[in-house]
């Protein structure tokens, strides 16, 4: 498959655009292969790819019930970051972060990575120094963390009423190297490496069923037939319950529901991302000119993908508190994403109790900027049969053991992280 | 946006009501072992279908309800006072 570059989109336009093929073959299933990886989003193509880069394993089949690009890859704000309290958190998104900065070139696909700047403002002493020993935290573990004072927050985000009456900006955590990038660019770059790498990606089958023998997995039912391996990876967020029942077990995973929004283009008004301090609101501005912005969860369990007013109503309130300009705007389009929220708010890279099944699963809302990171340990703990140190903590056996990885410190509620 | 129907209120909109979490979890006996507290606040079957889950009327009497909701339609089919039986359809 030949590669993209500047210099082909020069031909191809001079060509009338005719040579251009897809980014990715429509492969049949195989009776059998040396992994199977569930789910075509984000995560399990990057898993794919990393098991066939890294790895030297390109007998894979990604399936899909869908189309790629459909599930929670389509779904999100964009964000990436590394701007973690825990050491096994920030380490691990950090990796995912490095990852993401030659995500471009190792993936011969532009996935638009804009490195513009993530900001928490903060709005009291109490925050602040909550602030400050997350940025100290990073800072310790070699990421690059700076403290804003309001002038500085007003310099880099002029739109910001930082002298706010109810809510007063009292500064802000800043990660320069945090920001956004493409969200389909990023399932179609990896889609795109896998596919070229040989591995076989197959939408519209949707996994019906887990092969499971003496405990030990042996393959999955579908709805296009039984595909037998030795290995399989869930990459499900959202559904990662379903499918582990049909493994026999159950995990620690509330599936929520989360809302995001998009609004009529704009000329430039905000040039990096900001998350308020004072609510639910985060927001930043895509390469259209939209002004895209979430908030929490909805607050209750659901696989509907489709959210309710009441925190559509929050998500506006507390954005025309941190910018009152805003108030003028009109909302384009909002949608819902399926979460799995775990009792700590941090995720699973790990083995399970069925031999030779692997999960990357309970994302809570914080999937996107892991994709690679999550792909790469997720492709390292089923090459290896054993996990990578970066996501050495994230088993489902954290709990058991006492050693819960709470950034929040909300205790054991899955819809308070 | 879900309207609940609370057995000492009426219905009421779910801006008066908040979640909190599945009711089909016992807590162990004070003898049971750490295994079965693990369980119990961990391990979720987590149904993408009916489930009966602890409501709390905060903005009302602020009583404690089961409530038998859909986790994909989310509809609403039964309310009912924390110490009574909801039944999960077809289970």
């Amino acid at each position: 498959m030949a590669g993209y570059s500047g210099f082909r989109v020069l031909t191809e336009g001079l060509r009338g655009n005719t040579g251009w093929k897809p980014a990715w073959r429509k492969a049949t299933p195989k009776p059998a292969y040396d992994v199977i990886v569930v789910g075509g989003g984000g995560h399990g193509l990057a898993t794919a790819f990393y098991l066939a880069s890294v790895h030297g394993i390109a007998n894979v089949a990604v399936l899909e019930r869908g189309l790629i690009g459909q599930g929670n890859t389509g779904r999100n704000t964009t964000i990436v970051r590394s701007n973690y309290l825990l050491p096994e958190n920030n380490n691990f998104y950090e990796h995912s972060l490095k990852l993401w900065e030659g995500l471009e070139q190792s993936l011969n696909y532009n996935v638009m990575m804009s490195q513009r700047g993530v900001i928490n403002l903060f709005h009291s002493d109490a925050q602040k120094h909550a602030a400050l020993r997350r940025g100290n935290s990073m800072r310790l573990n070699g990421i690059d963390a700076e403290i804003l004072d309001p002038a500085g927050v007003k310099a880099m985000c002029p739109i910001i009423d930082v002298d706010n009456g109810r809510y007063p900006v009292l500064g802000g955590l800043l990660q320069r190297r945090g920001g956004t990038a493409r969200h389909d660019a990023v399932a179609w770059g990896f889609a795109h490496a896998a596919d070229a790498r040989g591995v076989d990606i197959i939408e519209q089958c949707e996994v019906t069923g887990m092969i499971v023998e003496g405990g030990a997995i042996r393959g999955v039912r579908t709805t296009r037939g039984e595909i037998r391996a030795p290995k399989v990876g869930l990459a499900v967020a959202g559904s990662t319950s379903t499918l582990t029942a049909m493994a026999g077990f159950d995990v620690p995973i509330e599936t929520h529901l989360l809302q995001a929004f998009v609004s009529e283009g704009l000329k430039p008004l905000i040039d990096c991302v900001v998350t308020f301090g004072a609510g639910h609101f985060y927001v930043s501005q895509s390469d259209k000119g939209g002004l895209v912005y979430g908030g929490g969860l909805d607050g209750y369990p659901s696989y509907g993908q489709r959210g309710t007013l009441p925190t559509a109503e929050h998500v506006y309130a507390a954005g025309i508190s941190m910018i009152p300009a805003l108030g003028r705007l009109r909302g384009l389009r909002s949608w819902a994403g399926v979460m799995d929220m775990t009792p700590d708010g941090s995720h699973y890279i790990c083995k399970t109790p069925v031999h030779g099944l692997y999960m990357t699963a309970g994302w809570c809302y914080g999937g996107f900027k892991a994709t690679p990171g999550s792909g790469w340990c997720h492709a390292w703990t089923i090459a290896k049969d054993e996990p990578h140190r970066l996501n050495a903590a994230h088993t489902l056996d954290r709990f058991r053991e006492g050693r819960m990885l709470d950034e929040r410190g909300n205790g054991p509620y899955f819809w308070a992280h | 946006m879900l309207r609940i129907t609370c057995p000492h209120c009426g219905a009421r909109d779910e801006l008066e009501f908040s979640y909190r979490g599945d009711a089909t979890v016992t807590r162990p006996g004070p003898d049971a072992d750490a295994g079965a507290f693990h369980d119990y606040l961990y391990l979720r079957r987590n149904p993408r279908g009916w489930q009966v889950e602890w409501w709390q009327h905060n903005g009302g009497c602020r009583a404690f309800l089961k409530v038998l909701r859909h986790t994909v339609t989310h509809e609403v089919r039964a309310v009912a006072a924390a110490t009574e039986t909801l039944e999960v359809p077809g289970a």
